[in-house]
């Protein structure tokens, strides 16, 4: 039985071409605004001219990313009204009736994956298409990459197939939350700190 | 330093997070309160008003189909979600297995989110006609037998007064699935006698003129599967992440990278192709790829990396051995790249100045794809839609050939690279008919048949008729929006496209009020492709016939393309010859046969499609075709089409054309009508290119605010031209030439390359009272003049100026 699932983001293969949010907004009906899986853009460097030549030092690469599952959901701790929960196969779940929208949750989370709609005064995130998964299906980010490069199931499992990373540049400290997340990272993350690199598209997540 | 955490960094980026606060303030919701779906905890906000179509106790049906064929570069599966007649949900191809044999046809980001088109309230609905200047915009609706009416007395008219030769189907992409596109009224025009017709098109005018100089044949691609026996891949100008290129392309160069080939990508972007699949990026400037390529050929030339002994037996024009009858003395290839006649060697120093890529760079990836055998020379569309664009797909071409990567597993010939064995799919099989009006005119010159067609002839590529009879009088426009958006200089278009006494009459069916529909003096609401019958095959791939049956009925007054052309047919005594008697269904059968009869001799009958609900008949490439394979083995037995059966690196043909300055003989680097070296520079110091972009198929699914939120709009600029101009990140933008302007955001970047901006292409031309583009046509900066060679479009060679902007 799953204890704790989670999802795998190949970092170097994601194009950024933003199926798996649009996949997610189609499925959830989430209007402008309003995003529960996110590519982030991280780019960074320079570049130099050498006599006529441009020489870059360009570092680029995605991060996509819903919520993570945290095996400690800080969000959940700190909702005053207890509307978060996780079930007992690690899926962290919104009550959006329970909602009062105070937001502490929304400032918890260091991943930025809740997200508050003004209109209904609730937050809201993803929820791992626990429906499609209780049915014996898949997320619909999951299912819809394509470059393959999402996968989803039991942590422990992910662990054995694809390592251990959950964290790439710059991605907060997992020791915080111990987000359920398993990362192949791209080549360039390794160099992303020193390149000054940063998430570029703050305006699209 | 230490890095910032994503957390930290969310605090330092108020102003984001601001915006993003007011942002979803402004969503507007209308929905109630959400409802419980089930026991336990509670399903989600129901902020779409089609959430309550999906919580309706309706059964919900699944309708496998096609992704709707816009020219997009891919042909990919969907399954459409339907409760009460409404669509709810889109997911994607499922299939088990997902082989590299026969993948899954994932649908990108603009199928996942169509139903934001489908359901767009702009829609058009109900016929209208103009109300006041044409294109002001200004419309009131009719009834369909007013509109129709219309239709046949203007066609009467103006056949009477100027004959067919004055009737033009534009080109026009937005539909292909058989009953809705242009080729509906193609086959109406061919019963009425017939309408002017044209050759080539804006997407590959260059390279598919050029490629069978080569190679006497476009069909110069392997399958696709191929590509996993490479060692090397160089993607040039080729960006099959964005503008796809054909479903899972991207996805067969990250298998050939898992299995360790290395891959180059060189643009002037740091596209999402670049991103994820290469190994390495070389950005370069724009229109400058054949002085690269020659530089490529020089290091092969003095290193002797080159395939002589390829060279010998299956080349023609390398070197003064193997020179063409009657051109004996002329320039070789070799001549050229060691300067032997002008002087100049072609040297990587030489190129990198005209390049900017550094020397050591060039000769690098020249003796890389020399040496890494076997090796794949993609070349992609944009550097071909350009001033010279034949000289880089020819120059192309001709590295394949003396590097021997031709005719080989693993290997590519570049060119346009159809796929063999037989060139891939049909995109149409709806029967247009013999168009009895012989005489043709490139796709691109459309305007100079307006303004001066009676003065056209082969100087301006007309074919089948030594000149044209008449100038274009009536425009009936199809799912196309090249009339205005898409074509070259979108402001001297629309001065002659205003002008009532050129084309007297302009039909326009689409689904939107486009830049193009608000010229129409009719304009018909045509429904969506999920509320009509289709059938589709890959784009330039395919191994997949897919269908696409209706899913739901037309809403308003809209009809099918096909219904629309049958409707005026009866008006002008055509309707039985040019129904047959067949409904869009009974068409759809018909094509069914006519691909059943072809490549896929499997296929099953419609309903045994229809009752399948398997959406799509896929032949697994086990073993992918490479072209080439039997000139390779034999090429006396199997010669190719050119006239010496030989890889013509000279080309006699061109020799003998008499126009060495703009049609070379031999592929050679020509500096651009408008570049970074000449005159203009001095006020449009900037190279911009108008790429492809995720949001929109060419200019189809603008205005869908899902594609909206995830890529907006706007000019990439490198930092380092931002800075002098004093622009942030942000900033409202004017980027203009001679022949416009348009204002837009921007976003600084330093994935383009120094003096060379990109402007998405495809936004739909706003403009405001000064007639200045609000939204960023980049076809308000592009020209109207065409190449040499294929008379085709060089959209992408433009100069700009860019300054901060006010806002308007």
């Amino acid at each position: 039985m799953v204890t704790q699932y989670g999802f795998f983001f190949n970092a170097a293969a994601c194009s950024g071409c933003k199926a798996c949010q649009m996949a997610c907004k189609d499925r959830n009906n989430l209007e402008p605004g309003i995003l529960w899986r996110r590519v982030f853009e991280v780019a960074g460097g320079g570049w130099e001219k050498k006599g006529e030549a441009w020489v870059p030092s360009v570092v680029a690469y995605n991060i996509s990313m819903a919520c993570n599952h945290c095996e400690k959901p800080v969000c959940g701790l700190s909702c005053p009204v207890k509307a978060i929960s996780k079930r007992e196969d690690g899926i962290v779940f919104v009550d959006t009736e329970s909602c009062i929208g105070c937001r502490y949750c929304e400032w918890a989370c260091p991943y930025t994956a809740i997200r508050f709609n003004a209109t209904t005064n609730t937050v809201s995130k993803c929820d791992f298409c626990y429906d499609a998964i209780d049915a014996g299906g898949t997320p619909a980010c999951v299912a819809s990459c394509p470059q393959r490069a999402l996968d989803f199931g039991d942590l422990s499992e992910l662990r054995k197939k694809y390592g251990d990373t959950r964290q790439v540049f710059p991605l907060p400290d997992p020791s915080q939350t111990d987000p359920a997340l398993v990362i192949k990272p791209h080549r360039d993350s390794a160099r992303a700190a020193e390149r000054a690199a940063e998430v570029a598209n703050w305006e699209e997540v | 330093m230490k890095a910032p955490g994503l957390k930290k960094k969310i605090e330092t980026s108020s102003m984001s997070r601001r915006s993003f606060l007011r942002w979803s303030a402004l969503v507007g919701s209308s929905a109630a309160a959400a409802k419980g779906l089930s026991a336990g905890f509670r399903r989600r906000d129901p902020r779409h008003a089609l959430v309550e179509a999906a919580q309706s106790a309706a059964e919900e049906r699944m309708i496998r189909t096609g992704c709707p064929s816009h020219n997009c570069g891919g042909r990919c599966l969907l399954k459409v979600f339907v409760r009460d007649g409404v669509i709810v949900r889109i997911e994607t191809d499922d299939r088990p297995g997902d082989t590299v044999a026969d993948p899954q046809l994932r649908a990108c980001v603009r199928g996942r989110a169509y139903r934001k088109r489908q359901y767009h309230p702009d829609r058009l609905k109900y016929p209208m006609k103009r109300a006041g200047k044409r294109g002001e915009g200004k419309f009131v609706r009719v009834s369909w037998e007013e509109a129709l009416d219309r239709i046949a007395s203007e066609f009467k008219r103006i056949k009477a007064a100027y004959g067919n030769q004055a009737f033009y189907v534009p080109y026009g992409t937005g539909s292909y699935n058989q009953i809705n596109g242009r080729q509906t009224a193609q086959r109406l025009m061919s019963l009425y006698g017939g309408s002017l017709g044209f050759y080539n098109s804006y997407s590959w005018a260059a390279i598919s003129a050029a490629t069978p100089y080569v190679y006497g044949t476009s069909v110069t691609g392997n399958q696709r599967q191929d590509w996993l026996n490479s060692k090397y891949i160089l993607m040039w100008s080729w960006n099959p992440a964005e503008m796809r290129d054909g479903t899972n392309s991207a996805y067969f160069v990250q298998k050939a990278r898992e299995k360790g080939a290395r891959i180059v990508c060189i643009d002037p972007r740091m596209t999402l192709s670049a991103v994820s699949l290469a190994d390495e990026w070389i950005p370069i400037r724009p229109g400058t790829d054949a002085a690269m390529m020659s530089a490529m050929a020089y290091v092969m030339i003095q290193e002797k990396l080159y395939d002589a002994d390829f060279v010998r037996t299956y080349c023609l024009g390398f070197d003064e051995s193997q020179m063409p009858e009657g051109a004996a003395g002329a320039e070789t290839y070799k001549d050229y790249i060691l300067g032997g006649r002008d002087g100049v060697a072609k040297t990587p120093e030489w190129a990198e100045t005209i390049c900017g890529v550094p020397r050591e760079t060039i000769a690098r990836i020249a003796r890389e794809y020399a040496t890494a055998k076997p090796a794949v020379l993609y070349q992609g569309y944009g550097m071909q839609r350009r001033a010279y664009g034949e000289q880089a797909v020819r120059a192309g071409c001709v590295l394949a050939a003396i590097t021997g990567n031709v005719g080989i597993p693993g290997g590519w010939a570049s060119g346009i690279a159809l796929q063999a064995p037989d060139g891939g799919p049909f995109w149409l099989v709806f029967p247009t008919g013999e168009n009895p009006v012989k005489a043709m005119i490139p796709s691109f010159l459309w305007t100079e048949a307006v303004i001066r067609g009676k003065t056209m002839g082969a100087a301006d590529g007309v074919r089948g008729a030594n000149s044209l009879d008449t100038d274009i009088k009536c425009i009936w426009a199809v799912a196309c929006n090249a009339l205005i958006n898409q074509h070259g200089n979108v402001n001297r278009t629309a001065r002659i496209l205003a002008d009532e006494k050129r084309v007297e009459f302009l039909l326009v069916q689409d689904n939107f009020l486009t830049p193009t529909a608000r010229f129409a003096d009719i304009l018909l609401p045509v429904c969506t492709q999920f509320e009509t019958w289709g059938l589709e095959d890959g784009w330039k791939y395919g191994d997949e016939v897919i269908l696409m049956p209706k899913i739901i009925e037309p809403p308003f007054e809209t009809k099918s393309d096909y219904r629309i052309c049958a409707e005026i047919a009866a008006r002008l005594g055509l309707e039985e010859v040019y129904t047959e008697g067949r409904t869009e269904r009974d068409w759809i059968a018909w094509s069914l046969d006519r691909y059943r009869q072809s490549r896929f001799p499997g296929l099953p009958t419609l309903d045994e499609f229809e009752a399948s609900n398997a959406g799509v008949y896929s032949l697994p490439v086990e073993r992918p075709a490479v072209a080439f394979t039997d000139f390779r083995r034999d090429p006396v037995k199997h010669p190719l089409s050119t006239p010496s059966g030989k890889i013509e690196i000279f080309s006699k043909r061109l020799h003998d054309m008499n126009n060495p300055a703009e049609i070379p003989a031999v592929p050679k680097y020509i500096q651009e009508w408008e570049s970074a070296f000449g005159p203009e520079a001095k006020r449009f110091p900037l190279s911009a290119i108008g790429h492809h972009y995720l949001s929109r198929v060419h200019s189809t699914l603008e205005g869908i605010d899902w594609l909206e939120e995830a890529f907006p709009q706007r000019l990439f600029i490198n930092p380092l031209d931002a800075g002098p101009r004093k622009v942030k990140n942000g900033d409202l933008v004017k980027v203009y030439n001679d022949r416009g302007a348009v204002v837009v955001p921007c976003r600084l970047t330093q994935r383009i390359m120094p003096g060379v901006v990109a402007l998405p292409q495809g936004a739909w031309w706003t403009p405001d009272k000064n007639g200045v583009d609000r939204r960023g046509s980049v076809n308000v900066l592009s020209s109207e003049r065409w190449t040499a060679l294929a008379f085709g479009n060089a959209q992408h060679t433009i100069m700009v100026q860019v300054e901060k902007a006010e806002a308007g």
